[in-house]
């Protein structure tokens, strides 16, 4: 137990432990073919809009609407990483994390935390996890520092140690002058700190955080950074949603990007970048629609690729302005811009918009799915 | 089962009780208080009552109130914490099974009721003495009896606050608890309905019935009460049917 306690100062730089808490090993998280079919609207906690995959109804006399949210998701995540999952809202992230932390029972396939399925041993299970919902789903009937004592003591931790922790963890998350007043009158990004605060007072081996940095000013998100890393340090295993290029790249060793469900890439951010052909995008909008000249786009130097949206939409697209556009794939940005023009004019055809994009996982996720991760 | 997690979980409920006793004490005694001053002792003295019914009505509003108090207690707070902001969120992710922490809440639920409906014997005693003819013969029927009625409360506030709505609350206290309260052989003994035959029969299905009968059966025995054997039983029915129905509600409602 003095392990366990003395874990907590290690979210401190410098200061480091070799202990690895009741369970003695690190834990990484594991999941096989997992799927969730809702025939009940979701519940505001395992996630929000789901627009898609209406699956047909079982039963004849009460065709009982099916939701797809997760549609064989299998995942290896080793101990002591920071994964993220991406993806846009409703592809499944948050019900993820709902069937890992025991919130959401799957409706098939399997998920463990180490070497405990999280559906069976749902006690082991929840002493290794620590779970920052989407949501603030603090305490109303408590004050902040009440709030981090009980989680305290839910986890069996001793009155003294619990409050020299939560001391700890109020200055960290600069919550110290508002230690002793009611939860409810805390502003968003307070309730977002706390939250994940109290995710860490019983120092859990695995972190999940769905949208961590969601409502938080710059300078918190950046506080909030890097106090995952450091947590990191320690061996932890951190999972964390996000729908935030820039977050998952800044943090993640790996990802994954999930769309409808299902796992569409894994990597690192580096290798995922660099699986975009060529790497850049421009996204170009011309005067009017030209198949001719989007051919003799496909043969300037450095282009991967070129696609039209026209394509995507099987030739039934009514809006005309998208039928004038193209998502050219290069090892080039800006200096393709030029020539783009030149071929544009001696085609007689104007060139409206460019918007060209540095390899980002924004591309990728475009180039898998069509959809921007924004959309 | 983890003992320090079900003591952590049952020091936050007390914890936050101990923060809202004034209003919960209002709201728990206040009503029945005064129809207690009002029926036993403005109506007595005046001579519209007889001068018995301050004792046939004591173990009545006992009833009313350990009820009003276990429902209140466990329902209410449910019914917040499993809404849109998820406030038990926490508790659900405390390392116990989650039927524990619906367990806790009765076991909480019971206690409170327990306290208010001992509570009430003092306070309605002072209030309408002299006259009352309390006739304990039998501790051990009465403290079963009692044990049992703040078991159903709770457990009833279980099933109540996991199969319903914040919107519907309003609802719960106009369709089921008042005309549990006036059909529950509250202010009259059961035998007092002889001259409805088929609302007799119907009103049985009312565990409230059972919970005043019970009490006047071993509280006031002298009045005429349902077999207290029989009020044993069909208390112990209700507190696992409801205990059951509970669990049940609270997993679908926790677990999606």
């Amino acid at each position: 137990m003095a392990a366990r306690f003395g874990m907590l100062f290690g979210i401190f730089p410098g200061v480091r432990t070799s202990g690895y808490g009741d369970f003695g090993m690190l834990a990484g998280i594991r999941t096989r073919d997992l799927r969730k079919i809702y025939t009940s609207p979701p519940p505001s906690a395992a996630g929000g809009g789901f627009g898609f995959g209406v699956a047909p109804g079982k039963g004849k006399k009460q065709p009982k609407p099916q939701i797809v949210a997760l549609d064989g998701l299998s995942l290896e995540i080793s101990p002591g990483e920071i994964f993220g999952l991406l993806g846009p809202n409703g592809a499944g992230k948050s019900t993820t994390v709902g069937i890992l932390t025991t919130r959401v029972r799957p409706t098939g396939g399997q998920a463990w935390i180490g070497e405990h399925d999280v559906w069976a041993e749902q006690v082991v299970v929840k002493r290794l996890i620590g779970v920052v919902q989407q949501r603030p789903n603090l305490d109303f009937s408590l004050t902040a520092r009440e709030i981090l004592i009980f989680h305290g003591a839910y986890f069996g931790i001793d009155s003294e140690e619990r409050a020299k922790r939560a001391e700890t963890l109020l200055d960290r998350f600069k919550l110290r002058d508002r230690a002793d007043q009611m939860v409810r009158g805390f502003s968003g990004g307070m309730m977002q700190r706390l939250s994940i605060a109290r995710a860490m007072m019983h120092d859990p081996q695995v972190l999940f955080l769905d949208e961590p940095s969601a409502g938080l000013d710059p300078q918190t998100r950046l506080l909030l950074w890097e106090i995952i890393r450091e947590y990191n340090r320690r061996g932890k295993t951190i999972l964390l949603t996000t729908h935030n290029m820039e977050e998952a790249d800044a943090l993640c060793q790996r990802l994954a990007i999930i769309d409808h469900g299902r796992n569409i890439a894994l990597g690192t951010p580096r290798e995922l970048k660099a699986s975009v052909p060529g790497g850049y995008l421009l996204r170009l909008r011309f005067g009017q629609h030209s198949p001719e000249l989007l051919q003799r786009l496909q043969t300037l130097a450095g282009v991967r690729e070129v696609r039209t949206h026209y394509d995507t939409s099987n030739g039934a697209n009514s809006d005309t302005s998208s039928d004038n556009s193209a998502d050219v794939y290069a090892d080039r940005g800006g200096s393709l811009v030029s020539e783009i023009a030149n071929l544009a004019s001696s085609a007689s055809v104007e060139l409206c918009d460019v918007h060209i994009s540095e390899p980002s996982l924004e591309n990728l996720f475009l180039h898998h799915t069509g959809r921007s991760l924004r959309e | 089962m983890n003992w320090k997690t079900f003591l952590a979980l049952l020091g936050r409920d007390a914890h936050v009780a101990r923060r809202n006793l004034v209003p919960s004490l209002m709201q728990t005694f206040l009503q029945p208080l005064m129809f207690v001053f009002i029926f036993g002792r403005v109506m007595v003295s005046s001579g519209y009552m007889p001068p018995q019914y301050k004792s046939l009505l004591l173990p009545g509003i006992m009833a009313i109130s350990m009820v009003f108090t276990g429902v209140w207690a466990v329902a209410m707070p449910l019914i917040g914490e499993f809404q849109f902001t998820r406030e038990i969120e926490d508790r659900l992710l405390a390392p116990i099974e989650i039927s524990w922490l619906a367990i806790e809440k009765v076991f909480f639920g019971t206690f409170q009721a327990l306290i208010a409906g001992l509570a009430v014997i003092p306070a309605g005693w002072l209030l309408l003495r002299p006259g009352v003819g309390l006739n304990l013969r039998s501790p051990l029927s009465f403290a079963c009896v009692t044990v049992l009625v703040a078991l159903f409360s709770a457990c009833g506030g279980l099933a109540l606050g996991c199969s319903m709505s914040q919107n519907h609350i309003g609802l719960m206290f106009s369709m089921v608890l008042t005309p549990m309260i006036f059909f529950g052989c509250t202010y009259y003994p059961w035998s007092a309905l002889a001259h409805f035959p088929i609302l007799q029969r119907v009103v049985l299905v009312n565990p409230l019935v059972y919970a005043s009968e019970g009490l006047r059966g071993t509280l006031v025995p002298q009045f005429p009460h349902l077999p207290v054997l029989a009020v044993f039983v069909a208390l112990a029915v209700f507190d696992a049917a409801f205990l059951g129905i509970g669990l049940r509600q609270f997993h679908r409602k926790a677990v999606s």
